[in-house]
This record gives C-alpha cells, structure tokens and sequence, in this order.
C-alpha cells in the first residue's frame, strides 16, 4: 500500500512515469538499428540492438515501480 | 511405425504427465467451493508475481507464436523480427491501464472487459458490442493452438484427426474441472520446457552450423538470391512503417484479449501487475532467440514438410529444425514443450471466451437473476462449446481459413481500444460515439484486409497485414499495419460522432464508477468487500 496524507486523492501520476516512454519509443525507431554492421558476437546491429532494448525495458519499468510505489 | 518412436514416447508421457496436473490443480489452493465465476474463471482473484508470471507469459507466448513466428523469420527475414519490439512495447505501454484496471474490477466484481464497459459508460449495447468482438477474435485463436500441436505431429509423421480430437478432450475435460487454475499450474511445466529447450537449441544448433555470423550470413545469401525484394536480414525502405505500426498496433491489441485480462484479473494485488510488467519481458528475450530459429533453419537447410495439398506447411519448420538437429529424446521433449504449450494459452482462452458469453450475453439477456453458482456451471458448459468449435473448425475448414480469422481477430480487437483502455482514463466519449467509432473501425478494417493480396500462395484477398498505401492513391511502396490505420479511422470517428450525439443531447449513460475506484488496492475496505461477497 502506498502511504498517503489523509484525504489526499489517491492518484497514480508521478514525474517518474515519464520514464515509461524511452522502452516505448527506442524499439519504434527503426533508423537507429536497420542496419548489418556493426555486427556482435556474430549478430547483425538489426538484432543485437533490439535484444538489448529489452533490457532498458526492464530497467524502466523496474525503476518506475519503485520509486512509485 | 517410423523413425520417431522415441520422439513420440517422450512425447507422450510428458502430456500425459501435464494432463494428470490438470486434473489434481481443482485441489491447489483449495477454494471452499469453486461454484462462481471468481474461483473457477479467475483462480480464486488471488495468484501471487511467480503464478502471475508463469500464467500470463504461459498465456501469450503461445504454440502458435513458437511455429509461426520463426516460419516468419524463415521466410521473410527481419520483418518477422518484429515479435521483438512488440513484446519490448507493451510492457511499459499497460504498466499503468493494467494497475487501474485491477483496481477498478476489483471494487466491482467485473469479470471481463465488457463487464467495465457497461459500468462505465451505462450501455449493455456497448458492452455487447465488446463481448461479442471478444469473442470472435479469440475462437480462431484457441483453433490455431490445434495448428501448433499439429505441426508438431506432422514432423513425428502422425497425420490424421484423432490425436488432436483426444488431445483436447482431455484438455476440455480438465478446464471444465478445475478452471482457470488447471492452467496456472500445468503453466509451470510449459514454461520449464521451453526454457530448457529453447535455450540449448541458441547454444547447441549454433555450435553446430559454424557459429552465429555464419547463420546470419547463410540467412543473408538467401535474401539477397531470392526475387522478392522484400525480404533480407535488415528492413527495406517499404517496409519499416510497416514494421513499426504492426509491433507497436500488436501491443496495443494484446491486452485487450479478453484471455490477456484474464490473467491480470486473477492476482492479487495491483504490485503484482507491476511487478510483473518488469519481469515479463524474460519472455521476450526467449521469442527474440525462437525467432532467430528461422535464420537457423536457413543455415542448416531445413525443408518443411509437405503438406496433404502438396504446398510445403512452412510451420513444420521449426519442429523439423528439431529433429535434424537434436539426438531423438530431446527432440521429443521439445515437441512435448510445443505441444504443452498449445493447451495452456487454449484452456485460458476458452475460459475467458465461456466468461465473457456467461457475464455479457447469459447474465444481461437470457437469465438477469443469475447466482454465482449458475454463472460458473455456465462457463463451464461454455468452455466445451468452444473447445468443440474450435476442432471443428481445424476439421471442417482449412487451416488456412483460422490463420485468416486470426489476422482479421488482431485488426478487430485493437477496436474496442477507446472504449477499454482510454475508458479506463476519461469518460469524455458518448457511448454512441464509441459504437459509431467501433463500426467504422471494423469496416475500414476489413476493406482493407480484403484488398491485400498474398503473392506467396496465390490468395486475392485477406492475404496479409501489410496494406499498401498506393492503395490510397499515395504514390510510395510502402506498406502500413491495416489494423494501426483503422483503429485511425475508429478514433476519428468516435471523437466526431461523440460532438455530434453530444449537441443533439441524446441521452449519456450511467457511470457507475468513481475515481477512487480505479487506484483501490488489496486492503482497501471497498477490495475485501469483493472477497467476501465472492466466497459465500
């Protein structure tokens, strides 16, 4: 339960959910990442890229949570 | 028999296995009685983050996804990639809707989307009009996890009706017995098994082909060889837009599944959600790598399996990437893990489809007096129904025919977007706006799914997602998500329409929520009155 001054609204805006936007966007903008070179471990940026996309998804998300919460 | 009988034993004894879970889950986490729509289609409104987890990655990360995104892959290069991004969106997309949404049925006792609709904007048309979209895209999805299991089985040699007919009986006979909790635990296994499998297959098969560079370069000689200039390991300038509408048109349309909210209804609290959306996307890192399976089958040569038409089922490949690849017991556990992996997201579908006839169509026009106890015998009965329907429809019709369906599903659900999701933040729209909106939607949806052709197996019509946008006298190659720009279409029109009803002071329904509602959590007084009124 979030903590809340007496007869404040309850409400589920913050600064922090701005945050939420960047894993949104990022995987959309495909001129950052449509290309073959340069490639990682074998994996084109086309691919590698949008793998590592998931893991500033999490890290959002993550941070939102808590810092909301 | 054939080569496949150690394939097949394993096979078999891991269904079975699953199977036998499916019938003792009716005793996990014991109800006092499991006769209302709170306990048997939503688990008792109480799973916890690891059940939630295993369920609703268990629920869309489907079989069908596991075949038919590599055979993308396969076929077409990086567009099929989009799985991706898609799954990457979403998340941090519902991190919020989902939250209020929990909260807001909750404090009412809602089952479905449509139950929220009703309540919200005070129109038992509206709510119709959600329930029945609801059903119709999500009955071709419960027959395309037939397709899954049945590629598969196709791969082990089996052909014919009567596995997948006695595959889900058993299947429907567990559902009706133990609801949305038959799922939630067989979920665990399924999940186990994927992991595992997909997982060696990204470090074993690799190994095998010379290593990841020489894969993507297989893949890369392939495209650049074949005729269509569509394809290749990268986009090409016609389709990006379409890569990008149709992955962030998907995450918008996956939480509006009424199976999707099935999942979310039933935890516990609104941390778990939350919580949840940050730990999902461990599943997204797996439909990354079984994507890529795709380019494997390129470097490794695979052929699919021809099918009785004599066309080549491209969803055959992955299972028989499997077969080349890895010594026979793997194998087998990796058609268990397909196979399994077909009847969890299936029994939460049909339960979701059974709640929605139960709560929306049952409830508000047949019997208004409904006890819970009737309410949940119902959904059971239901759930059969649908279960039958959706075999009959792999039997009677061609495959191709639920492939369609669930393309078309896709572009209808995004419709009810307005009235769900942007309900749950205003109540600006006029019910009537949104019906307008909805229709408009849907029609502009179709005409355009109907106008696209598919070169590949010669179809006139409804032969993809990617509608050209010359089409609409723009002279450009690209192509854009049909069902991005209807929900355009649907949008425009519901604002427009709701100005219209608006100045002609036709009558605004009921709104039976309050803000407080949508942001009351478990411990709430208003929560835990639910908890009791559901348990007697």
């Amino acid at each position: 339960m979030t903590t809340r001054e007496p007869g404040q609204p309850r409400s589920d805006r913050s600064p922090w959910n701005w945050l939420l936007v960047l894993p949104i966007a990022l995987p959309l903008m495909t001129f950052l990442f449509n290309a073959d070179e340069p490639r990682l471990l074998g994996f084109p940026l086309f691919y590698w890229l949008q793998i590592a996309f998931i893991a500033v998804g999490v890290a959002c998300t993550t941070i939102v949570y808590r810092m909301t919460r | 028999m054939n080569g496949h009988t150690t394939e097949l034993v394993i096979f078999t004894l891991l269904f079975l296995v699953v199977s036998g879970m499916g019938f003792v889950a009716a005793r996990w986490r014991r109800p006092k009685d499991i006769e209302s729509l709170h306990e048997w289609g939503l688990g008792g409104r109480n799973f916890g983050s690891w059940i939630t987890w295993f369920l609703v990655g268990g629920d869309l990360y489907t079989a069908y996804t596991f075949v038919a995104v590599p055979a993308l892959v396969f076929g077409a290069g990086a567009l099929g990639f989009y799985a991706l991004p898609y799954t990457v969106v979403v998340y941090p997309l519902v991190f919020l809707v989902l939250a209020r949404m929990w909260s807001v049925s909750h404090v009412h006792g809602f089952v479905t989307p449509a139950d929220f609709v009703r309540a919200r904007f005070g129109s038992p048309t509206l709510a119709l009009v959600i329930a029945l979209t609801g059903l119709v895209a999500t009955m071709p999805y419960i027959a395309l996890q037939l397709v899954g299991i049945e590629a598969v089985l196709k791969a082990m040699g089996i052909t014919g009706h009567l596995p997948i007919i006695i595959a889900f009986a058993i299947l429907a006979a567990y559902t009706y017995q133990s609801g949305l909790r038959a799922p939630a635990l067989i979920a665990f296994v399924k999940d186990t098994l994927i992991y595992i499998v997909i997982l060696a297959a990204v470090i074993y098969i690799p190994a095998k082909l010379g290593g990841w560079g020489s894969i993507f370069d297989a893949a890369k000689a392939k495209f650049d060889a074949s005729p269509n200039p569509a394809d290749g390991i990268t986009l090409t300038a016609a389709n990006q837009l379409q890569y990008i509408t149709l992955a962030f048109g998907s995450a918008l349309a996956l939480f509006l599944y009424p199976h999707s909210l099935t999942g979310v209804l039933a935890s516990k609290n609104r941390g778990v959600i939350k919580r949840n959306m940050a730990a999902l996307p461990a599943y997204s890192f797996l439909l990354g790598l079984i994507a890529l399976l795709g380019f494997m089958a390129i470097a490794a040569g695979t052929k699919p399996v021809i099918g009785a038409t004599g066309k080549p089922d491209t969803n055959t490949i992955i299972p028989r990437l499997f077969d080349q690849m890895f010594p026979d017991w793997f194998t087998g556990i990796a058609y268990a893990a397909v196979g399994i992996g077909a009847l969890v997201p299936a029994a939460i579908m049909s339960i979701a489809a059974a709640n929605l006839f139960t709560r929306n169509i049952y409830r508000e026009y047949l019997n208004k007096q409904a006890t819970d106890a009737q309410e949940a015998k119902v959904s059971k009965l239901v759930s059969l129904v649908v279960k039958v329907g959706a075999v009959l429809c792999i039997l009677l019709l061609d495959p191709q025919f639920s492939i369609d369906l669930q393309l078309i599903g896709g572009v209808i659900i995004l419709q009810t977007l307005p009235a769900v999701a942007l309900g749950l933040y205003t109540r600006w729209f006029h019910r009537g706006g949104l019906i307008a909106g909805w229709a408009a939607g849907l029609a502009a949806g179709m005409w355009m799914l109907y106008l696209i052709p598919n070169p590949a197996n010669g179809k006139a019509h409804f032969g993809g997602s990617a509608f050209a946008l010359k089409n609409l006298g723009l002279d450009t190659p690209m192509t854009i998500y049909a069902g991005f720009l209807a929900l355009a279409v649907n949008l425009v029109v519901s604002v427009l329409a709701t100005l219209a009803f608006r100045a002609a002071k036709v009558a605004e329904g009921e709104d039976a929520t309050s803000r407080d509602d949508y942001f009351a959590d478990e411990g709430d007084p208003r929560v835990k009155e639910l908890d009791l009124s559901a348990a007697h």
